[in-house]
């Protein structure tokens, strides 16, 4: 039991975690342009950058 | 992600913010190009591209112009449109919102089944005690946050004394919660917060998917919407030219109207000769030529030379208002119709809110308590509670709209799905939906293979329509560019250039028939290229496939009677021509009081209240932008076979949604049994609910390959 007590917030603080970290890409714009992240790896960066 | 804040960190006092859509992006090359290079052009201090939405945001000095802008766009290679002011509006927060609330209700149904699964596995006493109270104090801000949707349009619809599918949902979530409550304060055995918030996972995973869809088409259209004829460049008097949006537009204004760009308002032509093609407006197919004092009307293009045109009518006295009044009054009969996931909770939720009611009734008067009568009737609402019902309509179409796009066609939400499935009989419009709606030359085979490089090369450097349909034509003829040199555009002349030593032009033909015309010229030979409004390549074979399915094809055209008929006997359908607006919505009254439920394909401006009117609209991507606001559905390309596909996918939908709208009823006629008899646990509603969801989505996904 008392192995629970320290168990169980740590997963919850986890999933938390993982929620938080959903909220945060999805409000920074990542899921915008789906299509526009999967072609912009093929740009090369290295000129004038 | 470093083109992004280094937008944000500019100094953003001195800059303003303007996006255009650019549809011809197609590879990360284009990406790369637009965002590099247009920050060179004077004035312009950072570009960002979206891609999906085929957007690039343009930070820049407010002393550019918005035509500046497009102009550094065509150098780079690029046709550019300015964007709405606000492309992304209240749809997309929606659906940022669901998203959300799916994460969270995710979050909680997790956690909430590690803690279940303890306590189905034999947790007793104290331990089972402590994990119910958790599990409460995880599903209570879970469902407060999560069941907003549901709470929210539940309540609406009650209020005007109506019942949705979001009735039995809330009530049986919120009663499931209130129960779990008072077994956890109790000491009870069971507790449903994991059936809850399972149930509204599952639920808010349909809305999400739904609210996607919409927004794939919405921003699919909204790139196609031609802004040009939005605005026009008006004559200062000291005689140089601003554009000027078309709600600024004021009579005695004097517009230029440059060749292949439509007109903004109604007005009189002061100087230049030209041919006009008022098919959008009209649906008559042959240009008319133009010249000083004739009147011309707004929606209307300019094909050959520039014009100057005096303005004559504001917005609301132009010849399109009429046509925009129609399409206010044609669009009410649509609303009326009811969605399937609605017409099925009108039946279900009296069902199921009965059946609970007898159950809890039967049991009191069987002798038990009132505790042990309202678990079992509480028992009865869960297992009842429509997750798979939630999932049938959404997923399928989700699924059908997608394998859609691939092929072309983008449909607008679910509900034009349904009605799709259910037309019996096509009405096609002529000029520009049967028709490319674009001249295209009728006499390439007097040219030589040389002369098609050359043509190619030189039709390619203008922007002139009827240069537009020749390169065209000769690039689906699988026709190469051939070298030129010194390659120049004179603006009502022609494009000139040099092929190995030989002058050679494309320029303005001699009058000499009705066709508008253009001349090749290869040193001393001059070709006459005519060019006419050609059908779409697969008309026939695309009416073949619709009469397989069942549906009989009509044209109903603005063009002239004759033209009309000689089309509708090659094709070997019914043909009505010289119909106005107001009578092809007549025409569509009338089947529809027939009990037919027509579908309509059209483009022009003209079609826009027949669009607004019929069961079920499809309109061509060259189409009017009022046409493509008010159609249901839209393809690109040039042909017309996405039309047949549209209602093939459709009815192969509403098959899988009946099959999943079976089976979840199937499970309920199983499932509800055992809840009347008392003998649903937690475990068997989360088996049961997971379990239907998944074999429902399973069932949606064979529609990914319905298109082909």
């Amino acid at each position: 039991m008392t192995g629970l007590t320290v168990l169980i917030p740590i997963a919850l603080g986890m999933g938390g975690m993982g929620l938080l970290a959903f909220f945060w890409t999805m409000k920074s714009g990542q899921y915008d342009d789906m299509d526009g992240a999967a072609n912009r790896i093929l740009i090369d960066e290295e000129e004038d950058r | 992600m470093t083109e992004h804040s280094r937008i944000e960190l500019a100094d953003a006092d001195h800059l303003s913010d303007h996006r255009f859509t650019v549809p011809g992006m197609r590879c990360a090359g284009c990406i790369s190009k637009i965002e590099r290079e247009l920050p060179k052009f004077a004035g312009i201090e950072a570009a960002r591209v979206n891609f999906s939405a085929k957007r690039v945001a343009v930070r820049h000095d407010p002393a550019l112009g918005e035509d500046a802008i497009l102009r550094a766009f065509e150098k780079l290679g690029f046709e550019a449109q300015p964007a709405a002011d606000n492309p992304l509006g209240q749809d997309d927060a929606e659906s940022k919102k669901l998203v959300r609330a799916v994460a969270v209700a995710g979050f909680g149904m997790m956690n909430i089944m590690l803690l279940s699964v303890s306590v189905w596995s034999g947790a007793t006493g104290v331990t089972r005690e402590m994990f119910h109270w958790l599990s409460a104090l995880i599903a209570l801000p879970v469902i407060a946050y999560s069941g907003r949707p549901f709470f929210a349009s539940a309540l609406m619809a009650l209020r005007y004394g109506r019942t949705n599918m979001d009735v039995p949902i809330s009530i049986g979530v919120l009663l499931a919660t209130a129960l779990s409550i008072f077994e956890t304060a109790t000491g009870g055995e069971h507790a449903y917060f994991d059936g809850a918030v399972m149930l509204l996972f599952f639920l808010l995973t349909g809305r999400a998917l739904d609210a996607a869809m919409r927004n794939k088409a919405r921003s699919g259209i909204s790139a196609l919407l031609s802004h040009l004829g939005r605005g026009a460049s008006v004559v200062n008097p000291d005689g140089t030219t601003r554009w000027i949006r078309a709600e600024d537009l004021e009579p005695d204004m004097v517009m230029v109207v440059a060749a292949g760009e439509a007109l903004a308002a109604d007005g009189r032509i002061i100087s230049g000769t030209t041919t006009i093609d008022n098919s959008m407006l009209t649906g008559e197919s042959r240009p008319q030529p133009a010249g000083p004092g004739m009147i011309v009307y707004a929606g209307a293009s300019n094909l050959s030379d520039p014009i100057t045109v005096e303005l004559t009518a504001t917005r609301d006295d132009m010849a399109i208002a009429e046509i925009a009044r129609l399409m206010d009054e044609a669009g009410q009969s649509r609303s009326r119709y009811v969605r399937i996931a609605d017409r099925a909770a009108r039946l279900y939720a009296p069902a199921v809110h009965s059946l609970a009611l007898l159950a809890f009734a039967g049991w009191m008067i069987a002798g038990a308590g009132w505790y042990q009568s309202l678990t079992i009737a509480i028992a009865v609402l869960i297992i009842t509670c429509p997750c798979a019902l939630g999932l049938a309509v959404p997923a399928a179409q989700v699924v059908a709209s997608n394998a859609l796009l691939k092929c072309g066609l983008l449909v607008k939400d679910g509900s034009a799905l349904e009605r799709l499935a259910q037309a019996d009989i096509v009405l096609f419009d002529k000029t520009g939906t049967l028709t490319l709606g674009q001249p295209r030359p009728i006499n390439l085979d007097e040219l030589g293979a040389d002369d098609r490089g050359i043509a190619l090369a030189l039709a390619q450097a203008s922007r002139h329509p009827l240069s537009k349909g020749l390169a065209a034509a000769l690039q689906s003829e699988g026709a190469a560019p051939a070298h030129l040199d010194q390659i120049a555009e004179t603006a009502g002349i022609g494009v000139s250039g040099e092929w190995r030593g030989l002058p050679v032009a494309l320029r303005r033909a001699p009058s000499g028939s009705d066709n508008p015309a253009s001349e090749l010229l290869v040193g001393e030979r001059r070709v006459r290229l005519e060019f006419a409004d050609q059908l779409r390549p697969d008309v026939t074979e695309t009416l073949a496939k619709l009469e397989e399915l069942g549906l009989s094809g009509q044209i109903v055209s603005g063009d002239r009677e004759e033209v009309a008929a000689s089309l509708g006997r090659d094709l070997g359908v019914p043909a009505i021509g010289a119909m106005l607006p107001g009578a092809k919505l007549e025409r569509l009254e009338a089947l529809k009081t027939q009990g037919h439920f027509p579908l309509m394909v059209g483009d022009g401006l003209n079609d826009g209240p027949a669009l607004a009117a019929a069961h079920v609209s499809i309109a061509p991507g060259s189409a009017s932008d009022v046409s493509q606001q008010a159609a249901d559905a839209v393809f690109v390309g040039e042909s017309l076979l996405p039309v047949a596909k549209a209602i093939r996918t459709a009815r192969q939908t509403m098959r899988i949604v009946r099959q999943n709208f079976a089976f979840a009823i199937g499970y309920n006629v199983l499932a509800v049994p055992l809840a009347l008899a008392g003998l649903v646990t937690p475990l068997v509603a989360a088996i049961a609910m997971s379990g239907s969801s998944i074999i429902v989505v399973a069932n949606s996904l064979r529609l990914a390959r319905s298109a082909r």
